[in-house]
């Protein structure tokens, strides 16, 4: 097992300053108004279904608008650029008929992402790029059914083959990271984690592994219904270069959950928020400028050692945020102690 | 060392597995898993850190079982927030189990049984699936049963585990076999104190790691004798965790007090286990049949010796031994004896909890123990608590006639309560009488009780947000019945902002009040209650809330909002190019009469019926639910008889129009046409667009009911369809001939099922629309469940709910239909339906349309709204106050801060 280059360069460049990874993909997307026929391409023009929303897709059919966005991303000072993938395996891309594309879309995302983060890349500072794998369509912890609470969807093998495909494309392609994120069903994440290993396995080539996970609501606890905590002992075994939260909420909500794990993990914190959530009124509302100012709190505490934007966030966020990250320091990794960290929903730590 | 390891024994709760308990055998074998969970629960409520979970039985698929059991403790929160054990002696039964949890569980067990190979193998796989492990003191020869095969098979996987594999030492168990003790055979005698000693050396030698044993193999030899069992293991126990043993499956709250067993016993026992003499079983063999009876637990119970010492002591004891029998009795006397009623707690109960926590210190309580004695405490406290109460009116504290009357509710729509609760609790601690109506309350039974009580107050509590908008309506019904009390607000999605903003407005005579949490609770209500601070705090919360009201409409004014223009430049796009719209089988209304009460039976959706006895809970989950399960079945059965009767002797009769027109969309309206060439208006449906500025990452668009109909500039011959039902007809008639007035069971009943009934008409006519009178779906073949989760093409939304919330367009369906001719359904001024059991609304073909909720509209669209409809725009704002995204009020205001 052998590890790229570029890992030297991220742990360096981890212990010198605060990272920033990039911001929404689907909100600059959208601002192309892209069509259905955009979407098709020619190549797609007589597919069986719409596939208008298959943001995926667009690594295919509109590359130069993807790798547009990773430019103005890595030109707002971005670190690391995220593929075009989230919804890259073939549970999701099943909705459009497209299973068997699994493998391409990922393969084509990182070899866009990679060529555009090495146009940027000096050696001050290098641009990395985190493979994307998001938590698909379905829960493997939760069943679909509210009368049979039994029933699963998904299971965790399903899970697994599906991950691996889109992982060894993600590497293939020339990912520096692998970024499991967006967890809301922490058994996903795992299934996530042992393909991710058995592609590393397959590859020889062993790469970082960030998670995210989202934190729902107010209750602390993720949709399968883990807190922060027990949330980082489920999948701490996987020996992530970072852990994390990102979506769902805007930085001002999601600082005590990220302070929760920033307390009991001794690896690097990410927290990528939405750019703010529903207010009192039902509105989502904040700039780049607000944005950057709720961050800024958790960069003068040393709370986290790479920070970003989620759903809402544009290149503007990115530049804003970056310009406050550069004057604060990383957070440094603490020392736990070694004990034996279970969890149920909730944390449980022998002794 | 002793105090700090017994704190940190890790109890594993051991009833869930099949090999151990019979009970729970039983119900895996019988698939009675509800009853399976609830044993979980019980080993969680009483202190289970961890829960083993083993389905190892030859006649079991262990298998599914295994996955079964942990997907069901999935839904269990209960449960489920602690971590697992997967126990089990099959390598595919674990990995099973394995791929059904999100936590980090512990795999029970591996060992070098099969070789190196097959450890690595099955380590590394615990390791990439995120578990810590047990591992047992078995090797290629066989099990461990010296103290030096034990420590050396341990160091031997030690090393592989965590220089090989890389497994983290403080995840690494291992487990170093109990074996019956006292069985006769004299290799036997040392198996104890090797058990114990070899924990030593094992924890001396690899200190991160941690010690675990079944317990109860131990005592193998005097099946049938509990007390000398019960003492064997609490002596075990006790010396064990000394040695380093730091987690146990064990039935930890049927231990014995190592303080407890009789001296004598505990010697002999004591012998046999550290292995002092030998003769030592022979001695305790011979004693054994002396202390047979009852077990432990019971035999303290029964054991009423304890009851002649002092009062003080008695309540020791209670505590010690965590009995509720005589404690409020013991608490009355001791109350009768102090000054005051705090002296007791102060006295003897705190007196009685030092002892506890001095022998969990001492290790000679485990923690289930424990929570048993606080179960204990507090129910003699919550026996002080009324004299608490009386002692503080007498002294003076509660002077005042403050004991005032506050009305609770959760509202109509929301079952959450424990916040609720707590803040009743809290405030009858305060001497302040709570009526509580519980959840589910609608406006008009809070405000009907709140008169017949005549309360103080009122406290309204919610959860979710449709929540918010109900509070607004009490509110408002509030002042217009001319109530004068303050209006508590509280519960997870209420807020000051929200509040101050929109539910204050709708109360002027008095105010609506945001409560933070059950700790800010008393200070408000003493606050209102009071005579001298009463004017001056609403004064202040008044002016604090204008505040708020100003501030937000200034920063209102600042966001940038969706305009109608905007959202409609993200209208929902349907590709019409290559749409061939089915043409329905007819042109213009047609009446079914008398219809077959018995056809729509099958159709019913039972759910909503339960809800309305607020009963909440699925069908048919609800009849076999734990809690509301027999009132369920009660009430379904009452139904069925009564629906017999119903559909049998004609009680009710069902009536529809459905009408199908040419129509195309202009804008954000529907065109209906008087026929082909499409040259002349008949009527004009209005649609109301989604204007919310929401996360566009999600790239969704910003729908009207007009996007799910061609544009009339496509030239597409499109057609939309529309419908009026009821299974009302004769209710009146039914209630006087066949119901006593005083039955309100009866009436209520025949009134459920006669809107279960409309209901259920409805989903029959869209069924008949789709495959014969539209005929767009004729191969469709749902059953009733998918036909209930709407998994068919095309839509019927109605007017007044989410997706065109404006209840007028109601009007335009009457006239179009002639409904109160040909169904027989009258339309109230406020647009509600007679008889009450009917449903009306659209219907829409289109495969992409689909039920979705408008939400709340900007100023703009409703001013265009107002246009198209003739209306002022006060009228607008009129009837589309629910879904306003502003206060028609605030217009007028300053917009400065």
């Amino acid at each position: 097992m052998k590890s790229l280059p570029s890992r030297a360069l991220l742990e360096k460049a981890a212990n010198e300053r605060i990272l920033i990874i990039d911001g929404a993909m689907g909100t600059m997307i959208q601002q192309h108004k892209l069509g259905e026929s955009h979407y098709r391409g020619e190549r797609f023009q007589d597919h069986s279904k719409d596939v208008k929303g298959n943001n995926d897709l667009l690594v295919l059919t509109q590359p130069a608008i993807i790798e547009e966005i990773h430019g103005k991303y890595l030109r707002a000072g971005a670190d690391i650029i995220e593929t075009n993938t989230f919804n890259a395996q073939r549970i999701s891309m099943a909705d459009y008929h497209m299973e068997d594309l699994s493998y391409e879309i990922n393969f084509e995302a990182a070899r866009l992402a990679r060529r555009a983060a090495d146009k940027y890349t000096t050696a001050e500072r290098p641009c990395f790029v985190a493979g994307a794998v998001g938590p698909t369509n379905r829960t493997a912890s939760i069943s679909p059914k509210v009368s049979d609470p039994g029933f699963r969807n998904v299971d965790f093998d399903e899970l697994r083959i599906a991950y691996k495909e889109q992982v060894l494309a993600l590497v293939r392609g020339g990912s520096d990271i692998i970024l499991i994120e967006t967890v809301f069903d922490t058994l996903n994440a795992k299934a996530a984690g042992f393909a991710t290993l058995e592609a590393f396995d397959e590859t020889g080539i062993e790469l970082p592994i960030m998670i995210s996970g989202t934190i729902t609501d107010r209750s602390g606890r993720t949709l399968s219904g883990q807190t922060a905590e027990a949330f980082w002992y489920s999948l701490r075994h996987l020996k992530p270069f970072s852990i994390g939260l990102n979506c769902a909420l805007g930085a001002e909500l999601m600082r005590p959950y990220i302070a929760e794990l920033a307390h009991v993990a001794n690896v690097r914190i990410s927290a990528y928020p939405n750019a703010g959530l529903p207010n009192a009124m039902g509105e989502y509302d904040e700039g780049p400028h607000d944005m950057a100012c709720k961050i800024e709190p958790w960069l003068a505490d040393g709370l986290v050692n790479i920070v970003g934007g989620c759903c809402g966030s544009t290149p503007d966020h990115i530049a804003h945020i970056a310009s406050h990250a550069k004057h604060h320091k990383p957070r440094p990794l603490p020392k736990v102690e070694p004990r034996m960290r279970l969890s149920g929903l909730e944390p449980f730590v022998a002794g | 060392m002793t105090g700090n390891a017994a704190q940190q024994f890790i109890n594993v709760g051991e009833r869930t597995n099949v090999t151990g308990s019979a009970k729970f055998r039983k119900l895996i074998e019988q698939n009675d898993y509800a009853a399976a969970l609830d044993v979980a629960r019980q080993q969680v409520e009483a202190g289970a850190q961890v829960i083993d979970v083993n389905m190892d039985e030859g006649l079991l698929d262990s298998e599914r079982a295994m996955t079964t059991f942990l997907n069901l403790i999935a839904s269990e929160p209960d449960i489920a927030k602690v971590p697992i054990m997967i126990d089990s002696s099959k390598w595919s039964v674990i990995e099973a189990g394995l791929k059904c949890v999100q936590g980090k569980p512990i795999v029970n067990s591996i060992s070098l049984k099969e070789g190196e190979a097959a450890f690595l193998e099955h380590a590394r796989k615990v390791l990439r699936y995120g578990a810590a492990v047990v591992v047992m003191a078995f090797d290629e020869q066989g099990q461990a049963d010296t103290i030096e095969r034990k420590v050396s098979i341990c160091e031997r996987a030690y090393k592989i585990l965590t220089e090989v594999v890389g497994f983290p030492p403080e995840d690494i168990i291992f487990d170093p076999n109990i074996f019956a003790v006292a069985t006769g055979i004299e290799e036997h005698d040392n198996y104890g104190l090797a058990f114990i000693e070899a924990a030593r050396q094992i924890k001396e030698k690899m200190p991160l790691v941690h010690i675990s044993g079944g317990v109860s193999n131990l005592s193998f030899s005097f099946r049938g004798n509990e007390p000398v069992r019960e003492a064997m293991h609490s002596v075990f126990l006790y010396h064990a965790i000394k040695a380093g043993m730091d987690m146990g499956i064990v039935n930890a709250g049927q231990l014995t007090l190592y303080d407890d067993i009789p001296a004598e016993l505990r010697e002999l026992v004591e012998d046999v286990i550290l292995n002092r003499r030998a003769d030592a079983t022979d001695r305790l063999l011979e004693a054994a049949p002396r202390f047979k009876g009852e077990s432990g637990a019971k035999r303290q119970e029964k054991d009423l010796s304890w009851r002649e010492k002092s009062v003080e002591d008695r309540i020791a004891h209670a505590l010690v031994h965590g009995i509720t029998d005589f404690i409020e009795a013991d608490t009355e006397e001791a109350r009768a004896k102090s000054a005051r009623p705090l002296h007791v707690i102060e006295g003897p109960l705190m007196a009685g909890m030092n002892v506890v926590g001095d022998l969990f210190g001492a290790g000679k309580m485990f923690l289930p123990q424990v929570v048993k004695s606080a179960r204990v405490m507090k129910q003699a406290v919550a026996y002080l608590q009324p004299y608490l109460i009386a002692e503080k009116e007498e002294l003076g504290l509660l002077d005042m006639p403050a004991a005032g009357k506050i009305l609770m509710a959760t509202v109509k729509g929301d079952v959450h309560d424990i916040g609720k609760n707590i803040v009743g609790v809290v405030l009858q601690c305060n001497n302040y009488e709570v009526i509580d109506l519980g959840v589910m309350v609608p406006a008009a039974k809070i405000l009907e009780t709140a008169k017949k009580e005549k309360v103080d107050m009122i406290g309204l509590s919610g959860l979710i947000t449709p929540s918010l908008d109900e509070m607004c309506f009490v509110a408002a019904e509030m002042e217009r019945e001319g109530f004068d009390v303050p209006l508590l607000i509280g519960g997870a999605t209420t807020s000051r902002v929200h509040t101050a903003v929109k539910i204050s407005p709708n109360y002027h005579r008095n105010q609506a009040i945001y409560v933070l949490d059950a700790s800010r609770a008393v200070g408000v209500v003493s606050k209102l209650l009071s005579e001298d601070d009463r004017a001056t705090y609403k004064a202040d919360i008044r002016a604090e809330y204008e505040k708020v009201r100003v501030a937000h409409i200034a920063n209102e004014a600042r966001k940038q909002r969706i305009t109608l223009a905007q959202a409609r430049a993200n209208k929902f796009e349907i590709d019409w190019t290559t749409y061939d719209p089915p043409k329905p089988a007819f042109m213009g209304p047609r009446s079914f009469d008398a219809y077959d009460l018995a056809a729509l039976v099958p159709a019913i959706d039972w759910t909503p019926f339960f809800q309305t006895w607020e009963l909440s809970g699925r069908y048919p989950a609800i009849l076999d639910d734990n809690k509301v399960g027999t009132e369920a079945r009660k009430l379904f059965a009452d139904a069925q008889e009564l629906l017999k009767r119903i559909v049998a002797e004609k009680w009710l009769t069902a009536r529809a129009v459905v009408g199908f027109w040419p129509a195309n969309s202009v804008g954000d309206d529907i065109e209906i046409y008087t026929g082909e060439p499409r040259h002349t208006r008949l009527a004009t449906l209005h649609t109301l667009r989604q204007q919310i500025a929401r996360d566009p990452s999600r790239d969704r668009a910003h729908t009207a009911l007009a996007d799910f109909v061609a544009p009339k500039e496509t030239g597409l011959k499109d057609y939309v369809g529309s419908f009026a039902v009821t299974a009302g007809i004769g209710d009146k008639e039914a209630l006087e001939t066949h119901f006593a007035a005083t039955d309100d069971y009866g009436r209520i009943m025949l009134k459920a099922l006669a809107d279960r009934l409309a209901e259920a008409f409805a989903e029959h006519m869209h069924l008949r629309v789709r495959q014969e009178l539209w005929g767009y779906a004729s191969g469709e073949n749902l059953t009733n469940d998918e036909l209930i989760a709407e998994k068919y093409r095309g839509i019927r939304p109605a007017p007044g709910y989410p997706a065109q919330p404006d209840h007028t367009e109601k009007a335009t369906l009457w006239k179009l239909m002639d409904v109160e001719q040909r169904a027989g359904i009258e339309l109230t001024e406020s647009f509600a339906m007679w008889p009450a059991a009917s449903v009306s609304g659209l219907y829409f073909a289109h495969p992409k349309s689909h039920y979705f909720g408008v939400g709340k509209i900007e100023r703009d669209q409703v001013e265009d709204y107002a246009m198209r409809k003739g209306w002022t725009a006060e009228e607008a704002e009129r009837w589309l106050a629910p879904v306003l995204n502003y206060d028609p009020r605030s217009l007028d205001r300053p917009k400065v801060a």
